[in-house]
């Protein structure tokens, strides 16, 4: 798995290259935090293209970073899921929480939607 | 039951070998002309065991998961065991978003995964022996 961090108003986005399961998950949760505590942040968007495989572990590691941004009063949303990767987001009704988009402008409208 | 083809194997429950378990079960039925969602779904099947048997199971401590895949007659058949904890509600386990490890951020749709992707799954446990899952799928293609 390759993470790639960018920062756009006070939102993070992360692209994720790769596989995500219970094993690259530990990675994703470290340099998640990581970079939430060096370039700050109050959003996160996960740009979810390069993801070439998704089980459970992703939904589990995405509801405890869904957690952490509440804390900050924050939002999270995914962007650019292929249909296998919002499939098991469907399945496990998170939708509501983390919202997909197709495309990261459209993810940033709704994390950076509310007034301060 | 006699396969026309099976492979089984003993691998260390390290995370890292998630990744090995599904890749040894793409290679083994790429031979059966399957659909890239067919793969997909198994993969994913064979993932969420496989983690399982080393989270729960062995409660990430050392032991030796066994993957086991059969194919006969447009059928694939997948056995995932280990020799660890064993689970002490089968059907309470298998209740979408139920996790026994909240903390460890498990999402508790293992099961219903397995269950979504695959047409049959079958779960023997037995607290402090291990438990092991039998799955199987029938392929579009022969």
């Amino acid at each position: 798995m390759e993470l790639k961090f960018l920062k756009r108003n006070r939102t993070l986005i992360i692209k994720i290259d790769g596989e995500i399961d219970h094993h690259t998950c530990e990675i994703l949760r470290g340099e998640t935090e990581r970079a939430l505590e060096k370039m700050g942040g109050k959003n996160i968007i996960f740009r979810m293209s390069g993801v070439s495989f998704m089980d459970s572990s992703g939904i589990g590691a995405m509801i405890g970073r869904y957690k952490d941004i509440q804390r900050l009063g924050g939002k999270i949303a995914i962007a650019e899921a292929n249909d296998r990767v919002r499939q098991i987001f469907l399945l496990s009704a998170m939708q509501s929480l983390i919202p997909s988009f197709p495309n990261v402008d459209l993810a940033l409208e709704y994390v950076e939607g509310g007034k301060e | 039951m006699e396969y026309q083809n099976e492979f089984r194997v003993f691998f260390a429950a390290k995370s890292q070998n998630e990744a090995l378990a599904r890749i040894m079960t793409a290679a083994f039925l790429s031979q059966y002309d399957p659909t890239l969602s067919e793969i997909t779904d198994i993969k994913t099947a064979v993932s969420e065991a496989v983690t399982n048997a080393i989270i729960h199971g062995y409660e990430e401590k050392s032991g030796e998961v066994e993957l086991f895949c059969g194919y006969n007659d447009g059928r694939i058949y997948i056995e995932v065991a280990d020799q660890g904890a064993g689970i002490a509600d089968i059907n309470q386990a298998r209740e979408p978003l139920f996790t026994s490890k909240p903390e460890l951020e498990r999402s508790g749709m293992g099961f219903t995964i397995m269950e979504t992707f695959m047409e049959e799954i079958r779960v023997e446990s037995k607290e402090g022996e291990g438990t092991r899952i039998y799955m199987e799928k029938a392929l579009t293609t022969e």
